[in-house]
């Protein structure tokens, strides 16, 4: 049941990127172009999910915990520090280069190209490099 | 304005938001594609993976149901029949791309998604700081790739 409603958040999720036109990285750098023929359309993408999630959160964490799982997990720290604000930094930079964040790599692969497989696998090794690089204790 | 275009957004991103209020709802988990993908990919945690693995089925297959769906629903730039757009540059481009995106997702704990959608959502002091700082990267990046250089991106 817990795989089944993942996939349906993945799906809307996937309905949601394909819809707005976040998998095509020229509407995304249209928003980032201020200077050019600049694109509104991601303001309007952000701005309804973070509006939609903003009310539906407020409905979903008045349950005591989640339908089909133990408890919330929500992020508690609320400190700003370098590691989050030089990856967010480092983020933007290839977030600019490319057009593409995450979720739309991911999803652009119901469409795949030689360059975006290449997004794809350096975007992987460097998930692996930042979590080599993370601060933990090790066994 | 592209009035068409903005109202693709709208309704696209409202689907977003249903995303991550579902996924709170029913596993009580923040729906950051890169926190979600990433710990995928690098760890596997044992018993934590398989909804991991369903999310991403998920997302790959809504943007090829939209296509077989027929044309119009997509909002590519100058191809409505279209629902996946081109990449803006070559495979080495997207190496560094690629390889800036992972990193700093992972050391900055989130992207658009985990730090924008959700962490916005949530009033979250860190995402606010998380997402002004590489929405802020990002557009001086594409007015020194577009502008300053010129071609490229």
């Amino acid at each position: 049941m817990r795989t089944l409603m993942a996939y349906v958040a993945g799906l809307l999720f996937g309905l949601g990127l394909a819809v707005s036109g976040m998998t095509d990285p020229a509407r995304v750098l249209g928003f980032l172009d201020l200077a050019g023929a600049w694109d509104p359309t991601l303001m309007f993408v952000l701005g309804g999910a973070v509006v939609t999630n903003f009310v539906g959160y407020r409905l979903a964490l008045r349950r005591p915990n989640p339908l089909f799982a133990g408890a919330f997990q929500l992020p508690t720290r609320r400190d700003l520090d370098g590691r989050l604000i030089g990856g967010a930094a480092l983020f933007g930079v290839g977030w600019g280069l490319s057009g593409y964040c995450p979720g739309p790599a991911l999803a652009s692969l119901a469409g795949p190209t030689a360059p975006l497989a290449a997004m794809l696998a350096a975007m992987i090794a460097g998930w692996f490099l930042a979590w080599f690089l993370a601060p933990r204790p090790r066994p | 304005m592209d009035i068409t275009a903005s109202l693709h957004g709208l309704i696209g991103g409202i689907l977003i938001g249903l995303s991550a209020t579902w996924l709170m709802l029913t596993l009580g988990r923040i729906a950051g594609v890169s926190g979600i993908i990433g710990t995928l990919v690098t760890r596997q945690p044992r018993g934590d993976s398989a909804w991991r693995l369903a999310f991403l089925l998920g997302l790959v297959s809504g943007p090829l149901a939209l296509a077989l769906a027929g044309g119009g629903l997509g909002n590519v730039v100058g191809r409505p029949e279209a629902v996946i757009g081109e990449p803006a540059g070559g495979v080495a481009l997207m190496l560094v791309a690629g390889l800036l995106v992972g990193v700093g997702t992972g050391i900055g704990s989130g992207c658009t998604s985990g730090h924008g959608v959700c962490g916005l959502a949530r009033l979250s002091p860190r995402s606010m700081v998380a997402t002004l700082t590489f929405l802020a990267a990002a557009i001086i990046t594409v007015f020194v790739v577009r502008h300053l250089i010129g071609g490229g991106a």
